[in-house]
């Protein structure tokens, strides 16, 4: 329980937070907003915790689009992160039409990116990294990266994620754990680990065959006088949402006993502060935080939530911080008699025409992205239509992807991944090269076409939906709903797996899919091994190019039962 | 005996982990009725001769997603003091959607010291694993646990 003074200390924060608040509707009133405003803050205690997660390698100012669905379920339902347009700034006495409703709603999305710009960018995070380091001291300060930082674009696909190595080391990050990154296989990995300088942490992965660790779990770090142990924490179902073949040597898994483990050796080593820089995703990691005893502060990623303000467990705090480079999270926090006793909170929304770019990381971007310029400025066409993908069931550029799958291989059924990551599109828009490995950018691109049954097409359906809405957190992967072109099905989440999907027909005729009947089904990020198939930016670009022009309108196709 | 215990797993997929060396691994007495099995309520019924397992006592570890269904780790330990007068007598893996349901028996005298096992497993599809024990005074302590094994892919 907490005493009293923790409860006063504690208010003070929210108050803080909701201070923050006040001050961007402030701006609004006269039109301008200033990078002073924006980080703006009131320095607590002696450590600051400044955390990024899920960058996607998105080193340039991006669009980006919040969900419009995304459902709790069981005991999670309801609670933030799954509020969404109006219940959102409900939650968070936010009013529509406002920066932050901007940054962290759909809401008036089209309109509003016209207004207040792009988002994100390294250089600005560097440039935001840079002040709070001024401001409290180096001496006072972490910066921590939750994962999922390797892996989203043309460059770092192309550099085998040399670029966002740079570019990390740059920044001056002082450990990070591990989710896509793993995806560049085994080999690449060891070699980029010995490129970082600072630790690599994933205490939850080990040996498949003999069980050992394989790296690093926790790091002592000394801040403002304080003792603070980061223990890392990579994504648990690496091996199962992407290929096991690249990293057959590797296993992950929540680990719970494991991790309480790491927290316990920790204290015994005198931390006084233990971080948990997670890439689990927001509901595993409140239901991991009722569980392990001895956290003081989440870091969760994975989930790409961006939450304004912090969620309570027990005696921890749950920070998450978005994706894409769109926020910096800054966390001070103060630690009396061996534990954390109070913070501030502020999830700093990096609008790109309003912070200054950083020169030096600035220099490091433009070098890394000469050599590929003239790949990434293709232009391919227009877009009229807003171009996303977040949301649980459905984003207009995957409703592209699988619109371009169909007609360049010939199927009548499409599925694509429901990846969380990948920038938005406005209309008006040009359509450039880079734009297509934004949302495709992966080391097992091939486009596979084969024959599957109806029976099966439900299995597949059934078996991600289950990833996506399971009741208990442990069971869930944390993307979104599999993409689908040329059927239609009604989703109901609060089902048991087998009863959620349902009234599944295809498209072109309306009829039933038949579980006998075999299809042709075209899809692309095949987990499998030696999957045969064109690269799918290739196909997409292909099919952009003969368009021109670019309409795809919302999708109608999935129908959501609650 | 040994012939048995072969045909009980594949040999490729049954690993035992150092602590477990102290136990030993049989097929049931009438090892060639269970090993044919395919309704985990009658295995069960036949094991325990009717009684009532209760939870409690029995620890069953295993992943919440398999990463591999073809070799699932499982490690299961009984909370037993392991005195001649009071110990585990055995432990049975049952995976009740396996297409048979009985996996394998592991037997213990009180001079295992203790009663643990870690190996791994075929699981055909996501299921609810049960591990049965045995205990020196005839009753029968059992935990469940559920495992998913997925068709995979599509995580964030």
């Amino acid at each position: 329980m907490l005493n009293r003074r923790d409860f006063i200390q504690l208010a003070l924060a929210t108050l803080a937070v909701t201070g923050s608040v006040e001050g961007f509707r402030r701006a609004l009133a006269d039109e301008s907003l200033t990078q002073e405003q924006l980080l703006a803050f009131r320095p607590k205690g002696q450590v600051t915790l400044i955390h990024v997660t899920d960058i996607h390698a998105q080193l340039v100012p991006i669009y980006f689009r919040e969900p419009d669905v995304n459902l709790g379920v069981g005991p999670m339902k309801g609670l933030p992160p799954h509020l969404t347009g109006e219940d959102f700034l409900k939650r968070y006495g936010i009013r529509r039409g406002t920066p932050e409703a901007y940054a962290l709603t759909w809401l008036d999305f089209a309109e509003l990116a016209k207004k207040y710009g792009k988002v994100g960018g390294m250089d600005r995070v560097a440039t935001i990294v840079k002040a709070i380091r001024a401001e409290r001291g180096d001496d006072r300060c972490l910066v921590l990266d939750g994962g999922d930082t390797w892996q989203g674009s043309y460059t770092s696909l192309k550099t085998q994620a040399q670029d966002m190595v740079d570019v990390m080391n740059a920044l001056g990050t002082s450990a990070m754990t591990a989710h896509w990154e793993f995806t560049f296989g085994e080999e690449r990995v060891q070699e980029l680990i010995k490129q970082l300088k600072f630790p690599w942490l994933a205490g939850n992965v080990i040996d498949a065959q003999w069980e050992e660790p394989v790296f690093k779990a926790w790091e002592m770090f000394e801040r403002g006088g304080v003792k603070v142990a980061v223990i890392g924490q990579a994504f648990p179902y690496t091996p199962v949402a992407n290929p096991r073949h690249m990293i057959p040597n590797w296993s992950f898994g929540i680990r719970e006993k494991m991790v309480q483990k790491h927290v316990d050796d920790a204290r015994a080593a005198g931390a006084e502060l233990v971080v948990l820089l997670s890439h689990n995703g927001y509901d595993v990691d409140r239901k991991l935080a009722s569980r392990v005893k001895g956290i003081d502060v989440v870091l969760v990623g994975h989930t790409h939530d961006a939450t304004p303000q912090v969620e309570r467990v027990g005696k921890t705090i749950l920070v998450s911080s978005g994706c894409s480079g769109k926020f910096v999270s800054r966390l001070d926090v103060e630690v009396k008699d061996g534990r954390m006793t109070g913070f501030t909170y502020k999830l700093i929304p990096v609008f790109s025409d309003v912070i200054q770019p950083d020169a030096e990381m600035r220099k490091l971007i433009q070098s890394i992205r000469k050599p590929h310029e003239k790949a990434l400025n293709e232009v391919l066409g227009t877009t009229e239509t807003p171009l996303y993908r977040r949301g649980n069931l459905a984003g207009t550029f995957d409703t592209l992807i699988t619109t371009a799958l169909m007609e360049e291989r010939d199927a009548e059924i499409a599925l694509s991944p429901g990846f969380r990551w990948g920038p938005s599109l406005i209309p008006g828009q040009q359509i450039r090269a880079e734009d297509v490995y934004s949302q495709t950018a992966i080391t097992y691109p091939q486009v596979y076409r084969s024959e599957m049954t109806g029976q099966r097409l439900k299995e597949i359906l059934e078996d991600v939906c289950d990833n996506l809405y399971n009741p208990d957190p442990y069971y869930q992967q944390g993307g979104d709903m599999v993409r689908t072109g040329g059927i239609l099905f009604d989703i109901h989440p609060y089902e048991k797996m087998g009863n959620r999907i349902q009234n599944l027909r295809l498209k072109r005729t309306g009829q039933p899919i038949d579980a006998a009947k075999k299809y042709v089904v075209t899809g692309w990020a095949s987990v499998n091994p030696g999957v045969e198939g064109p690269p799918v930016w290739d196909l997409v670009m292909n099919w952009i190019r003969k368009q021109k022009t670019i309409r795809i309108p919302e999708q109608r196709d999935v129908r959501l039962v609650t | 005996m040994s012939k048995t215990r072969i045909e009980v797993l594949d040999r490729r997929e049954f690993l035992v982990a150092s602590g477990a060396a102290v136990a030993t691994l049989t097929a049931l007495t009438s090892g060639a009725l269970a090993r044919e099995m395919k309704d985990a309520n009658k295995l069960l019924q036949e094991l325990t001769g009717g009684a009532k397992p209760t939870e409690g006592k029995v620890k069953l570890e295993m992943p919440e997603i398999a990463e591999n269904g073809a070799t699932v780790p499982v490690k299961i330990s009984v909370d037993s003091p392991m005195t001649d007068k009071d110990y585990c007598e055995s432990v049975t893996i049952i995976a009740p959607k396996n297409p048979t349901v009985y996996v394998a028996t592991f037997k213990f005298t009180p001079d295992s010291g203790k009663a643990w096992v870690s190996t791994r497993m075929r699981l055909a599809q996501t299921q609810e694993v049960w591990a049965l024990a045995k205990m020196s005074d005839g009753s029968f302590r059992i935990a469940k646990t559920n495992v998913k094994v997925t068709i995979g892919g599509c995580g964030g």
